[in-house]
């Protein structure tokens, strides 16, 4: 009975994930040069991408952000979910759509909001500078391009994760609520008490999910990357490095490579945080 | 006259014009013709036939050469497809091809981008249909690069031979000399800043396209490519010129930070921050759609010069049309291509606004004798086609130029955001070109 | 059907693992106390709004509406307004409803045919995706089968896998299908969420007790009855989260439509936008802003009105699970 129900999804999942998967698996066997053709190479690819320096910089890079990003983005998340749901708010469905709204900008419309807001000419900060006479850093230098980058994703998927919370606080039984006012415990204690060890599912599925998205991070360097192309190189993340591998430089069997090998790494991750979130209580 | 009559009018007139051509064809290289087994009668043929015809393109002017073409061979069907600007269409061409299905009768390919497609013989030789009875009809930089010792990759759509935008408000405001070298540009570089440190002589981020350009008006030609035997050298003299200019460009910071064809380019354009651009003869359709507040205030002039007195100029993009190997209905497909490459077909997408590849077209007394209203009534043409006439001889793009290009900015790119310098940007870019050309099974460098 | 739930003393105070809470969540729903309790005023269960926290999470707001801000004020502005006035204030003469006709209209009204499609992508994708998921999502936390503890190990395993290398394979493998160039090319693979999976397995494990399916069982209830009758509605607010996500990421969506679809008659508005953008990038091309600007707007309407439409059903659907509003 349950493959009766759970039937469907791995139907569909093996189409659209598995099969790919399977043919990128058989891709990474192979070399395709645009003079000479299909090659047999065995396992070359994988030696090589263990050993390039390109994809490894790109990996640090977003292991650097993971570290950075993901608390402050699960952080706010759950304090505006614990926030709304405490039902203390003036305007609480207001939060809970406008929280939720960058989420829904489509990522055209992201790279102009975020190269105005970025603009030392003629943007936001370009603005201030003019306004208050002082010269703010370029958000989109080198230096600070990967916090740049964090900030878009965090204001992107602050309300969406604020929802998952939200909405399992939600299922939270309200009788525990009333058990713990008449033993006379106060908000801060419900929230710790009951509140977080009731949405602790929710929490480590949201950081997995997070974690991977970290180490898929794709679209804001790639939008952000026409305003920044110096800082926004096309090794910068293995995900963009996997893309402009197979888009520009025809190299889809490196490119596959790279992408099983980046999948292996955030699985073990993933499954780590799994075992040890479910394990933890 | 009922439509019907007319259809029919117009069909037979097509018959004789397209029998008129086929004749002139055989007569002028009749031992060519027919060499790949399809010559140019299956073109007449195939065109009384009848048929649909998929071109990918994203050039608008093209729109309208489609209905011209398709009034005039009222049974052959052409569906214009925009499946995506430069690089985004090359690589859903690539994917179509490598898939067997799917890719386009007739593709846009830009002359940088050709070799690419040439060298992995994924497009018809044009010969074979009779194509090189127009070794004179196109301006010498476009038809050597859709050319080569073999075969005919592309028929040019249109050229970029390079000018020099300027804003003449904002020289006149501060009461600066417009350059006519680059040593000029410099000077005005500096007193534009100085005279108001909002304004930059130009914007740069690191654009391959613009470096390779200046590098070829200034005489360098880092890329040889004989077959599969390549050369990339960007030690020559004409590299070091550009370099020892650019440099101290960036070395003073009177560049602007911003990225070409963002929207902040536009406000920049619009308000006089970025005061000139050197760039291809096709930009007036931008400005005067795209910057339509600033009418009135630019004006065009030769590209400043490495050596005063000279006039050398270089070409800046410029698209062909390939018939891509895949291609259900090759001679449709050349036979549309043939008419939005040359007679009319090209001079309504000159009128619409397009710079043209024809020499018929850019030596026209209309072509020449245009008002530009937006240029202050300035017959702009006579500039670019002067520059078409001065573009230097002998430059080639890589095979895999698309590719190199993508890693401009991780090599290049690092001299215009730390203290790397350009001319080390450009050997990074070099070694980086010479590694994945290798890779590829080319002879780079050896 | 409410009738059949046990009847019990609330649970323990400081319940800690899933089972204390679910075993106390089945113990409390009966929709009479539910009533009771909305009569009480400022309890613990019904606090006084406070303003220090409203100010705070105000913060919160700001920082996600100040760039949508930006949205709206330059949707009121011409190509020129654009080009020469304050990215954050309004310019001199407004173009609001001059603009929004004109993306309507622009290119034959190409617009509304994107979306429209788009329209149809969500309506099947996102519906398609939601129902899978929630059907997997009970399966996974319900039943025990052969091979559900694989389900997780290897749904996570191939998330992990960047999409962006997978879309070279997956557009040759439905190349070869026929479906490039058709709608099935950006539905088929919008029917799989895993995340939304993940989300129901765990909403699913914690609103829905087994306790309840088991009484039901008894009572002669079928699996897909007891599944329509007790399941569903007890997971409606996690049923309503994962279709407002993927709704979102249909509407969104842009990577695989970007691959799959050439045929500008089928394009999302996500890619009709940036065909949009591309236009200012070409040469000859021309730069519509104004029209981007205002598009976009209209496209996160929808996604708003939608968000308002569903939002009411974390509470309804509450009510039927025995929780608080």
């Amino acid at each position: 009975m349950g493959w009766g129900f759970a039937g469907p999804f791995v139907a569909v999942f093996g189409l659209v994930f598995l099969a790919p998967i399977g043919y990128a698996l058989y891709l990474s066997l192979f070399q395709d040069r645009l003079i000479g053709g299909t090659s047999f190479v065995g396992l070359d690819n994988y030696g090589k991408a263990l050993t390039d320096p390109r994809f490894w910089e790109g990996l640090t890079r977003v292991g650097l952000f993971l570290l950075v990003q993901v608390p402050v983005m699960l952080g706010i998340a759950l304090f505006a979910a614990l926030a709304i749901d405490s039902g203390r708010l003036y305007g609480k469905t207001f939060f809970r759509v406008a929280i939720f709204l960058p989420y829904a900008v489509p990522a055209v419309v992201a790279s102009l909001i975020w190269g105005f807001m970025y603009g030392t000419q003629f943007g936001l900060v370009g603005n201030i500078n003019d306004a208050f006479g002082v010269t703010l850093p370029n958000p989109l230098s080198p230096s600070l391009v990967l916090a740049s980058i964090g900030n878009i994703v965090t204001w992107e998927f602050v309300g969406y994760n604020m929802l998952i919370f939200y909405s399992a606080l939600k299922v939270v039984p309200r009788s525990l609520y009333e058990a713990a006012a008449i033993d006379g415990a106060g908000e801060w204690r419900v929230v710790t008490a009951i509140k977080l060890p009731a949405i602790r599912s929710a929490l480590v599925i949201a950081t997995i999910f997070s974690i991977i998205g970290s180490f898929q991070l794709f679209n804001e360097p790639s939008i952000l990357q026409k305003l920044a192309p110096n800082a926004i190189t096309s090794d910068f993340t293995p995900n963009v490095y996997t893309y402009s591998l197979s888009f520009s430089g025809q190299q889809h069997n490196y490119a596959a490579t790279v992408a099983i090998v980046m999948g292996v790494l955030t699985a073990i991750i993933a499954y780590a945080v799994q075992l040890r979130g479910m394990r933890k209580g | 006259m009922s439509t019907h009559t007319t259809r029919r009018l117009l069909a037979a007139l097509a018959v004789v014009s397209t029998l008129a051509l086929t004749a002139t064809a055989c007569g002028s290289d009749a031992s060519d013709a027919g060499a790949g087994g399809s010559g140019p009668k299956d073109v007449a043929a195939a065109l009384e036939k009848g048929g649909k015809v998929t071109v990918w393109a994203w050039e608008p002017t093209l729109k309208k050469v489609v209905e011209d073409f398709e009034k005039k061979y009222p049974k052959v069907d052409v569906e214009l497809v925009n499946a995506g600007t430069g690089d985004k269409q090359y690589t859903a061409l690539q994917n179509a091809i490598a898939a067997g299905s799917g890719a386009p009768d007739v593709a846009q390919v830009e002359y940088y981008a050709l070799g690419q497609f040439a060298i992995g013989k994924s497009v018809e030789d044009l010969s074979s249909y009779g194509a090189q009875k127009y070794g004179t009809t196109f301006t010498n930089g476009p038809w050597n690069a859709v050319t080569d010792d073999q075969a005919i990759h592309a028929l040019p759509m249109d050229s970029g031979p390079m000018a020099f935008f300027y804003n003449k408000k904002v020289f006149d405001k501060h009461g600066i000399e417009v350059p006519t070298t680059w040593d000029g540009y410099v000077e005005a570089a500096r007193a534009l800043h100085k005279a108001d440190p909002k304004i930059f002589i130009t914007n740069d981020t690191g654009d391959a396209g613009a470096t390779t350009s200046l590098i070829w008006q200034a005489g360098g030609r880092p890329y040889k490519a004989d077959g599969t035997d390549i050369t990339i050298d960007f030690n020559d003299q004409g590299v070091s010129r550009y370099t020892a200019t650019w440099q101290k460009l960036l070395d003073e910071k009177l560049l602007a930070p911003t990225t070409s064809w963002s929207d902040a380019w536009y406000k920049g354009l619009a308000d006089g921050s970025i005061a000139t651009l050197s760039i291809g003869a096709w930009m007036p359709a931008n400005l005067t759609s795209g910057v339509a507040s600033a009418s009135g205030d630019w004006r065009v002039a030769p590209l400043p010069q490495w050596t005063k007195g000279d006039k050398t100029s270089a070409e800046n993009g410029g698209s062909s049309l390939a018939v891509p190997k895949a291609a259900k209905n090759k001679e449709l497909a050349y036979a549309f291509t043939e008419f939005a490459t040359t007679g009319a077909g090209a001079s309504s997408r000159v009128a619409a606004g397009a710079f043209p590849a024809t020499r018929a077209d850019l030596e026209s007394k209309a072509f020449l004798d245009t008002d530009f209203p937006y240029f202050g009534g300035q017959k702009a043409n006579r500039i670019f086609a002067q520059s078409a006439r001065d573009v230097g001889a002998d430059w080639s793009y890589l095979p895999y130029q698309v590719y190199a290009n993508s890693i401009f900015n991780d090599t290049v790119g690092k001299a215009y955001v730390s203290p790397t310098k350009l001319s080390e940007g450009l050997k990074a870019w070099q070694e980086a070109s010479v590694t994945y050309g290798n890779e590829q099974g080319f002879t780079v460098n050896k | 059907m409410t009738t059949s739930l046990p009847t019990a003393a609330p649970g323990s105070t400081e319940p800690v693992g899933r089972t204390a809470a679910a075993s106390s969540r089945a113990a409390s729903g009966t929709t009479t106390s539910k009533r009771r309790e909305r009569r009480l005023p400022h309890t613990p269960l019904h606090p006084r709004p406070s303003l220090p926290l409203t100010l705070v999470a105000g913060l919160v707001l700001v920082y996600t509406l100040l760039p949508l801000a930006w949205l709206v004020i330059n949707a009121t502005k011409d190509q020129n307004g654009l080009l020469d006035s304050f990215g954050l204030w309004f310019a001199d003469d407004t173009h609001f409803w001059d603009n929004i006709g004109r993306t309507l209209t622009y290119d034959d009204g190409v617009f509304v045919r994107w979306l429209l499609n788009t329209l149809l992508y969500v309506a099947a994708g996102a519906g398609g995706a939601t129902v899978l998921a929630v059907l997997g999502g009970y399966a996974l936390a319900t039943y025990d089968f052969p091979g559900r503890k694989a389900v997780f190990a290897v749904v996570l395993g191939a998330v992990a896998v960047p999409g962006t290398a997978l879309a070279v394979p997956t557009f040759l493998m439905f190349s070869n299908m026929g479906l490039t160039n058709t709608p099935w090319a950006v539905i088929i693979p919008s029917l799989i969420s895993p995340f939304g999976l993940y989300l129901m397995w765990v909403f699913a494990a914690e609103a829905v007790p087994t306790e309840l399916l088991e009484a039901a069982r008894i009572d002669g209830s079928g699996e897909l009855r007891t599944f329509f009758t007790i399941a569903l509605p007890l997971l409606m607010p996690g049923t309503v989260t994962v279709l407002l996500f993927s709704m979102v990421a249909t509407w969104n969506n842009y990577f695989l439509p970007l691959i799959m679809i050439k045929d500008p008659d089928w394009y999302p508005l996500t890619l009709g936008l940036n065909a949009w953008n591309a236009q200012a990038q070409t040469a000859g091309g021309q730069a519509v802003f104004d029209l981007i600007i205002t598009g976009s707007l209209l496209t996160i309407v929808p996604i708003v009105a939608v968000f308002l439409l569903l939002q009411r059903y974390w509470q309804s659907g509450l009510a039927a699970g025995s929780v608080k509003e």
